[in-house]
């Protein structure tokens, strides 16, 4: 128990602000462009609807290395994505924060997706056409009646996303890397002192990850829990 | 005023082809379920699309293929009552009836209001959809239709999900809302009963496409065609064939009627109600048919008898004719039996091809 208080004490505290940056950040991103990928890929024709479905939903099938691997093809500074970035406009992706951001917002993105389409999917059509024919626009239509009728299955999906991107590792570390205070999350942290045999930091540090989840869990659960009341379910 | 509709679709193996003109105030719409009803009156709507042809509401043209107008739905002034009401779940009573609305927050407060009034939602305006029962759903359903001032109202099945309790007060309540409406209805229904209660005028849809139009009355008292006449309630067909202007034959059972009006020349079928029939007792008399019962079903109210005709040729179909005797005539079957013979009176033989 001393050991645990003296390892508190001089703990660096860094991996758990970093990880929860990136989770926010990344869930911000993924809310938004999940929401606008569902509702678009909704409404296209049932073959563009296969290929979109299938390239935006592959970030979660495939091993998160892999999806590292994609990105390092895509952002690394030998590659012209990445000397653009750097060159035009000053901007590093591998081995930073945004790194981080990317590659978690990359591996969370598709739970946000998938999520909030079922959820758009499963709202009766009946109300979006009584709103079109009482003359409601199209934006009003989606943040009055669509967003809040499809609003357990979206606060679902950003439960997901946010605990993804909280979690993500194989590819962060492949595109971010493990820099103590700069990109080293949580996850990273873990497996780092799990090599140097330090069990019991990495034991504060699950604890500290699972209390998280909790946390999480539970708001989301009271969010979501307001909103169910307002609509009857089976 | 009145709407005219000429719209052609294809989906799938179905193809609608609709097209009638109406000028009056109250239309009704009746065809078996998948006959393309609920499509036309979202045609008319603008919820779907037509691939060719025209719809005019009132003065507007909303939809014309060849000059490619197509009125978004926001701008035609339809509304729509769907058979579940599909109010907003997540809004309350008063945010459903606001919901279409513009203009500053006064205007739309005052609308509400005197939704709410007329439509009876008085103290309910805080509820959610939910929370409501079927015939305050309907009312809210009606006020946010009415507070947005449509053109036309499009009712679509409105009752057919109902017990019979619970539609006939429904219905009645429909009737009193719409009364002091101006614009034009039209009622979309497989319910006879509801089509001829509500519409001035009345489609018979078939497999989509339009087989008969007439004035409600009328319509029903001669139908004209066998599948209309299906449509209209009428239980009895016989197969028929025209001898002269006043004699037709039922070709089954080699048996003649003979009538004083004149005889369509494209009479195929007579088409005769169940509740129509007049019984005989003893000799024949002019044109009625043998018959001996076969089946009997008790109703509450009626008994519903399946008779066969003891003709000169043998039917290979052992039930051919329904006769449904209201209750208050059961005591004189009681007392003097079944008849032998049922009468056919000219006045309600409908003449059919």
């Amino acid at each position: 128990m001393e050991a645990v208080v003296e390892i508190l004490k001089e703990l660096d505290w860094s991996p758990l602000w970093i990880s929860l940056k990136t989770g926010t950040a990344a869930t911000v991103i993924s809310f938004f462009l999940g929401i606008f990928a569902a509702g678009k890929v909704m409404h296209t024709t049932p073959g563009k609807k296969a290929v979109l479905d299938g390239i935006l939903t592959l970030p979660m099938v495939i091993p998160p290395t892999a999806a590292g691997f994609f990105l390092l093809l895509l952002f690394s500074r030998r590659r012209p994505l990445g000397i653009l970035l750097y060159e035009q406009f000053d901007i590093k992706v591998v081995q930073t924060w945004l790194g981080c951001i990317i590659a978690a917002t990359v591996i969370a993105f598709p739970l946000m997706y998938r999520n909030a389409r079922a959820a758009f999917e499963q709202i009766d059509v009946n109300l979006i056409y009584a709103a079109r024919t009482l003359g409601m626009s199209e934006t009003k239509i989606f943040w009055k009646v669509v967003l809040p009728s499809a609003g357990p299955g979206v606060a679902s999906g950003t439960i997901l996303t946010f605990a993804r991107a909280l979690g993500e590792y194989g590819a962060t570390s492949m595109l971010a890397g493990n820099i103590p205070g700069k990109t080293g999350t949580i996850s990273q942290k873990i497996a780092m002192v799990i090599q140097d045999g330090d069990y019991l930091t990495a034991g504060i540090w699950v604890a500290i990850v699972i209390l998280i989840a909790f946390i999480v869990i539970f708001l989301m659960n009271l969010i979501s829990g307001k909103h169910m009341k307002q609509v009857k379910r089976w | 005023m009145g709407i005219f509709i000429d719209v052609h679709k294809k989906l799938g193996n179905f193809t609608l082809n609709i097209r009638f003109a109406s000028e009056a105030k109250r239309i009704g719409i009746l065809g078996a379920s998948g006959c393309g009803k609920s499509m036309t009156l979202k045609s008319i709507a603008g919820i779907i699309s037509p691939d060719a042809g025209t719809i005019r509401i009132g003065e507007q043209i909303v939809f014309d293929s060849g000059k490619k107008i197509n009125v978004k739905p926001q701008n035609r002034r339809a509304g729509y009552l769907f058979q579940n009401y599909a109010l907003f779940p997540n809004m309350t009573v008063e945010q459903n009836i606001a919901a279409g609305l513009s203009g500053s927050r006064e205007e739309k407060r005052k609308r509400v209001r005197e939704m709410v009034g007329k439509f009876q939602l008085d103290g309910l305006e805080r509820r959610l959809p939910g929370e409501l029962s079927g015939g305050q759903q309907q009312r809210t359903a009606l006020a946010r239709i009415m507070a947005y001032k449509p053109e036309i109202i499009l009712l679509d099945e409105p009752f057919s999900a109902l017990d019979i309790y619970l539609k006939d007060n429904l219905q009645r309540e429909m009737e009193n809302m719409l009364k002091d409406y101006e614009g034009t209805v039209i009622l979309v229904s497989h319910d006879r009963d509801e089509v001829y209660r509500f519409c001035e005028e009345t489609v018979i849809l078939d497999h989509g496409n339009v087989l008969v139009s007439d004035k409600t009355k009328e319509l029903f008292q001669n139908p004209r065609l066998k599948e209309a006449a299906k449509l209209t309630g009428c239980k009895n067909f016989f197969k028929a064939k025209r001898v002269d202007a006043h004699t037709v034959e039922l070709t089954e059972w080699g048996l003649f009627l003979h009538v004083r009006k004149d005889v369509p020349e494209n009479c195929e079928w007579i088409g005769y109600r169940a509740h129509d029939f007049i019984p005989v007792w003893g000799e024949r008399k002019k044109n009625s048919i043998p018959v001996c019962v076969e089946n009997t079903a008790q109703l509450p109210f009626e008994v519903q008898y399946y008779l066969t005709v003891s003709g000169e040729k043998k039917t290979n179909d052992p039930e051919t004719v329904r006769w449904f005797v209201q209750r208050e005539k059961i005591a004189q079957l009681k007392e003097k039996g079944m008849p032998d013979h049922l009468q056919l009176s000219e006045e309600c033989m409908m003449f059919l091809a």
